[in-house]
């Protein structure tokens, strides 16, 4: 049961405030934002309490659940006994809706189209209960068209040959493509389009000695439609596709998960036999598969570094470091490079356009490679400048944090071989298929 | 209007957002001649600007063809905004008769906001959103009639029963959907009026709606407006009914109804188990509030079948850990919350999935910190190699909090693995980094506290690592390490100079009470090297410090040395370490009735933040129980035997040690229990049994005598004692230095408590009995009382009175000392059992 919703910008100006059962006045929402302001350090936790001055009288303590997202504190009070996977789950649900209906989720984004907000907000919740999150129901609900936030430019006018011919039949589409309300798709006439998106998030932990101590992955498939009648749609995947760790499929590489599990309205009666996952995709995103895979990758971790740490006569700290990356030729990549050490830095990097910097407060050496060619190794030397450079220091270097984004790459292998939607669309309609790779955390040990 | 002009434009060039709607969007401008009605004074300059600057911009034509719209909008983002726009009342009333349903949500949003205020024009309202009930279209009837219980007043109860009654009945769903959840609204809003049985029976009917959304509001209304009852009547056909249709239900739906199933009963075994099955697809399910929901529901139907529970709690092992990984961050952190709660019971839970509690290096430090607190708890001889090599990692984390929870977990893995984990710990002093350091030496003030044979090792590492501690935390540790510690600490005195010299620029009071105790503690092991500044710091104490808290306890320890050596050794030399808690290690898995109520509340996840407050803090003597019962029992145990004139001190171990020693002096005999040398528990086990495999070979009687040992049975009357948590029982028992070593858990039929302790007697003036005791304590409930058990009855009632078996065995033979000690433990279990009625 939800009291009251509000959304705080990071600054804590308020955007959004509305309160369902009239149980606390308005004056929480700054009660809230001096609680999570005062806690120093990381994000405080997800949950407070406060005994409600106004009304101590009131039996109930007020409690809030907050989420961060797009740098906005989505708020919802409640009391104690109600479920914290519900309400969270209620908070992200909400910011994705938002997300499909404005296009984008953004400070910005949400000032101007709080009428939609508010509008969504009391279709969704009815006196502190969830009526309905599903974007099919919404969408009959929903008047106000959302507000784009997307500033007028040149750029989109590219595609636009003269008198209106589209001058290349493109074979990509920018990755902003699906940042779009979903509305604008009726009245506008948006083209009818549909995004498939495969996102696995890696987290690797290399030990000191190179040996991969723990890679999990966690991916997901994620559909974002635009389509205003979309009756069924088919999504195939791998034949050799997998699950668990003794059913093995076909002749060549399995393409193996640990565990899966689909959104309620995906139905499997073809995924035994052919890997196919049939669902009605409703408007906006939802996420239509979850997987996830431990210890045991089908390929090589994509980076793997090689450092050298040593003192040099002038007392000075010798990083010196090798990174390669393991993936095919003609990828390049954006990789940060972190690696947690002190003080001062003079560096040698082995291309001007990468950089390195020193970021004091998070005392770390970020190494920024905009472009990194599968199959290269680079190196970098950095020296420290370290007053009281002990042998105990060095045990403070490390370890090393990538980041990074592998386009068009699973880690997994798992593949969509085809999508086909049924019936077949009447206006020409648009089917894209993205494979991101995001490290969510690849550590690397010295 | 020039000089408006700048004003309004520092006001919203915040927000320059409502230029975007004409900007952007090929829509015409609402032509102002067509706002009439519009004396708005807040909104008037604004449209000033509008006319004079931004209508030239516009070409195109609105659709919204009203002339509200854009006043509207801009006076309800400075409502949001938490501006008082409520001077707009009138005016809305009269905006909300309109066709634009745009329009008229946004007036609504208004209206309720602000319709408390103004009761009287409310009134207005009421006849528009009447006329909009009779709407042909659904959507304006449902919205009406949702605005019309949203206005929260209690004026207008009456003229809002009736469409909402006709609501209940209408054709379109959402409209039974709104009605429904209105009358719980009217309900809530005049508490004290009678409940109308006519609208319980048919919100009762809709349970039947084909409209699973109605469904589910009909039990939410009828929750609320039955409260008092105890809510909606939840019997068989309703639980089937509801059961049945769960499938047709939507994530929230499905929870509220698994919610409010749990205090379903079922009638028979059959019937539970044919409701398990059915909800067994739902247990595995993706979407986190429906496990979590269901799991509930299990733990609840099942709470009399722990086998079947455990199973539950295994199957959603998978969903749990998916959780753990899910996108958001913050189902993350609930999702480890709970599974710390499942990890009380089944602590192998989750072992072989330990890399999955690895940090992330962009994870924020609260996530970290629950990883920790898992990992800790997952450890075992294939693991703890890796799992402290991770750990080693997280010491260095930029974030401080992140490196001594990491520290502290390092800490607590060294009770069961010191060697490994004190290298580690002594490799960080190396830093020389200030948090390191102190939470270092506070974790090797804790290790040492459990397991007292790392002090070699801390006594080493202490060395000189007061140069890099700054924080009161942890000089407070390292204070008490030295005083406790001290006669192995080469350079205790010197380090203790540092800090008597410094005392007068001192802050922390902590430190200050620390410095005291420890000085006294070192005077007394080293007396020619820390006699002089022993003087000093209580001269400076007594004379020149302003708190009370150390005046007095400087003053304290000055008459102590009056009172000679020996007393004063009495009362300072508390207890080095706490074998009991290291014997207790591998916590008893908790039965899982004990947190059940709160999964899937918000409890366990503030429990972090409670912990980590009272991480903080000092010697840890003061910490090592649950304060309460430790307290508590205190008092009640000297307020009966209060003698001896009790020297203000506020440390427990003294109180603590001077009660157990009034207790047993009271006793005809002098006698006085101790815990060393501890037990272990396989020591304890052969004893046990060594000594029963005697007793066996004898004819069982009340009394056995042998030459070197007695076995005695008991009967003590005190019912409530199976009930008692066993840390306020082993709390209790620690007061007068008994020793529990194994508990069955509390509510389980036979209950036992295994103990042990070691009498000293004087029994002539050099001469000391020192006896070993091994006890247990045995429940067995009612039906066991009548057969073959001949104890003799202490309260001497017949068979039916619930009692506590009490079997003792003494090595060597002493009565006087065990019959002693049998009276210290039945008024311990008496004292109990009384706090517990």
């Amino acid at each position: 049961m939800i009291s009251q919703v509000f959304i705080l910008s990071s600054k804590g100006d308020h955007l959004i405030y509305k309160d369902f059962r009239g149980e606390a006045g308005s004056d929480v929402v700054s009660i809230f934002y001096e609680k999570v302001t005062a806690l120093t350090g990381d994000q405080p936790p997800v949950v407070m309490v406060t005994p409600h001055k106004r009304e101590q009288h009131s039996h109930k303590d007020l409690h809030f659940v907050h989420v961060r997202q797009g740098g906005l504190y989505w708020v919802a009070t409640t009391t104690a006994n109600s479920s914290p996977f519900t309400v969270i789950e209620f908070l992200n649900r909400l910011t994705a809706l938002i997300k499909d209906y404005c296009g984008s989720l953004s400070e910005k984004s949400v000032q101007m189209n709080f009428a939609l907000i508010y509008e969504l907000l009391d279709e969704v919740v009815d006196y502190g209960y969830v009526q309905t999150t599903s974007s099919d129901v919404l969408k009959n609900f929903i008047q106000t068209e959302a507000v784009s936030s997307r500033p007028f430019s040149l750029f989109d006018l590219s595609n636009i040959g003269l008198f209106g011919a589209e001058t290349q039949q493109s074979k990509v589409a920018p990755s902003s493509a699906a940042t779009r309300p979903i509305q604008s798709s009726r009245e506008q006439g948006g083209k009818s389009e549909i995004f498939v998106d495969v996102i696995e998030r890696m987290s690797v932990v290399i030990g000191s000695n190179g040996v991969l101590m723990k890679a999990d992955v966690e991916g997901e498939i994620r559909v974002k439609c635009y389509m205003p009648s979309c009756s069924e749609m088919r999504i195939g995947l791998n034949e050799e596709f997998s699950i668990g760790k003794s059913q093995l499929r076909g002749y060549g590489a399995a393409v193996r998960v640990d565990e899966c599990s689909f959104h309620q309205a995906v139905r499997l009666d073809e995924f035994d036999s052919h890997r196919i996952l049939r669902l009605s995709p409703s408007q906006g995103e939802q996420t239509v598969m979850q997987y996830q895979l431990s210890d045991d990758l089908p390929s090589a971790p994509p980076f793997r570094l090689f450092p050298t740490i040593e003192r040099d006569s002038g007392g000075r700290l010798l990083m010196y470091m090798k990174l390669r990356c393991d993936l095919p030729p003609k990828r390049s990549l954006n990789v940060d490079c972190c690696c947690y050490c002190g003080f001062s830095l003079s560096q040698e990097l082995s291309s001007p356009d990468q950089s390195a910097e020193l970021r004091p407060q998070s005392r770390a050496v970020v190494w920024q490679i905009p472009r990194f060619p599968g199959g290269t190794q680079l190196s970098a030397l950095f020296k420290l400048e370290v007053p009281g450079l002990s042998s105990a220091s060095m045990l403070e270097v490390g370890p090393v944090g990538l980041s990074f984004e592998l386009p068009k790459i699973t880690a997994t292998g798992l593949q969509i071989r085809f999508l086909r939607l049924t019936p077949v669309q009447p206006s020409p309609s648009q089917r894209w298929v993205r494979y991101v790779t995001h490290s969510d955390s690849y550590t690397i040990r010295i | 209007m020039p000089f408006f002009l700048p004003n309004f434009l520092l006001y919203f060039s915040s927000s320059p957002a409502f230029l975007f709607p004409i900007s952007l969007y090929p829509q015409p401008f609402p032509s102002l001649p067509h706002c009439p009605s519009l004396p708005l004074s807040l909104l008037f300059p604004i449209f000033s600007f509008f006319l004079l600057f931004v209508c030239p911009l516009y070409t195109h034509t609105h659709t919204h063809t009203h002339s509200f719209f854009l006043p509207l909008f801009l006076c309800l983002r400075a409502m949001s905004q938490g501006v008082d726009v409520s001077g707009l009342f009138s005016e809305m009333v009269k905006a909300c008769a309109t066709v634009d349903i745009v329009q008229k949500k946004l007036v609504y949003v208004f209206l309720c906001s602000y319709a408390s205020l103004n009761p009287e024009l409310s009134l207005l309202v009421i006849n528009t959103l009447r006329k909009d009930c009779q709407d042909p279209n659904p959507m304006v009837r449902s919205l009406a009639l949702r605005n019309m219980t949203n206005l929260r007043l209690p004026s207008l109860v009456e003229y809002v029963e009736q469409p909402l009654t006709a609501g209940l009945r209408d054709r379109a769903a959402c409209v039974r959907r709104v009605a429904v959840l209105g009358f719980a609204k009217l309900h809530n809003l005049q508490t004290n009026s009678e409940i109308d049985a006519a609208v319980v029976n048919e919100l009762y009917s809709l349970l039947r709606d084909p409209d699973p959304v109605v469904m589910v509001n009909c039990l939410r209304a009828l929750e609320e407006i039955l409260k008092e009852e105890g809510g909606v009547a939840i019997n068989k056909p309703i639980t089937h009914h509801l059961l049945n249709r769960l499938k047709e239900c939507d994530v929230w739906g499905q929870c509220e109804v698994l919610r409010i199933l749990q205090r379903y009963r079922p009638q028979s075994e059959d019937e539970l188990f044919d409701i398990l099955s059915l909800l067994d697809a739902s247990l595995v399910s993706p979407h986190p509030p429906v496990m979590a929901a269901t799991l509930s529901l299990f733990l609840s139907l099942c709470s009399g079948l722990p086998a079947v529970s455990l199973a539950a709690l295994e199957r959603v092992r998978g969903p749990l850990l998916a959780a753990c990984g899910s996108m958001s961050r913050e189902m993350r952190f609930t999702a480890l919350c709970h599974i710390q709660l499942l990890l009380r019971s089944v602590p192998g839970l989750m072992g072989v999935h330990y890399k999955r509690f690895f940090c992330g290096y962009a994870e924020p430090a609260y996530i970290k910190q629950r990883k920790m607190q898992v990992l800790v708890e997952l450890v075992n001889d294939e693991n703890v190699a890796m799992l402290l090599d991770e750990l080693r990692g997280y010491c260095t984390d930029v974030n401080t909090d992140t490196a001594q929870s990491a520290i502290s977990a390092i800490g607590h893995i060294g009770r069961s693995y010191s060697d490994r984990c004190l290298e580690i710990l002594t490799g960080l002093l190396g830093l020389k980094q200030e948090h390191i350091t102190s939470a270092v030496v506070q974790t090797m003030r804790d290790l040492v506290w459990v397991c007292p044979q790392c002090s070699d090792t801390v006594c080493l590492a202490l060395e000189g690592c007061e140069e890099s501690l700054q924080d009161s935390q942890g000089r407070q540790a390292l204070l008490w390490l030295l005083g406790v510690y001290g006669e192995r600490v080469s350079c205790a005195p010197y380090t203790l100079e540092v800090f008597i010299d410094g005392v007068r620029s001192e802050t922390s009071l902590g430190v200050k009470m620390e410095l005291l105790t420890a000085t006294m503690r070192l005077f007394l092991c080293r007396p020619a090297e820390t006699q002089d500044m022993l003087g000093r710091l209580l001269h400076y104490c007594i004379e020149e410090e302003t708190d009370m808290c150390v005046r007095d306890q400087a003053l304290l320890y000055y008459r102590l040395l009056h009172c000679g050596i020996e007393e004063t050794r009495k009362v300072l030399h508390g207890r080095r370490s706490d074998p009991s808690l290291g014997v207790l290690i591998g916590r008893p898995a908790e039965p899982i009735s004990q947190w059940a109520c709160s999964f899937n509340t918000l409890e366990p996840l503030r429990q972090g933040t409670i912990e980590t407050e009272s991480a903080s803090r000092g010697s840890p003597e003061h910490v090592t129980f649950d304060p309460k019962p430790n307290t508590d029992l205190s008092d009640t145990l000297n307020y009966s035997h209060i003698e001896k004139v009790h020297s203000g001190s506020d440390s427990t171990t003294q109180r603590t040690d001077s009660s157990a020693d009034i207790l047993a002096s009271n006793i005809t005999v002098p006698l006085s229990l101790s815990l060393s040398p501890a037990l272990s528990p396989e020591e304890f086990e052969h004893l046990w049994l060594q000594q029963q495999a005697l007793h066996a070979e004898q004819d069982p009687e009340k009394m056995k005598e042998e030459e070197d040992y007695t076995y005695m049975e008991e009967r003590i009357h005190c019912p409530a004692i199976p009930h008692c948590s066993p840390q306020n029982l082993q709390a209790a028992m620690q007061l007068v230095n008994i020793q529990t070593l194994a508990f069955t858990p509390p509510h389980t039929l036979p209950w036992r408590v295994y103990l042990y302790t070691h009498t000293q007697r004087t029994s002539s003036a050099d001469m000391t009995h020192s006896t070993l005791i091994l006890g247990e304590l045995l429940y067995t409930g009612e039906e066991a009382t009548g057969d073959g058990l001949s104890g003799r009855e202490l309260s001497g009632k017949d068979g039916e009175e619930e009692g506590v078996k009490v079997t003792l065995k003494q090595q060597p033979r002493d009565d006087k000392a065990l019959k002693g000690f049998l009276s210290i433990l039945t008024t311990v279990l008496h004292t109990l059992s009384s706090d517990r009625a």
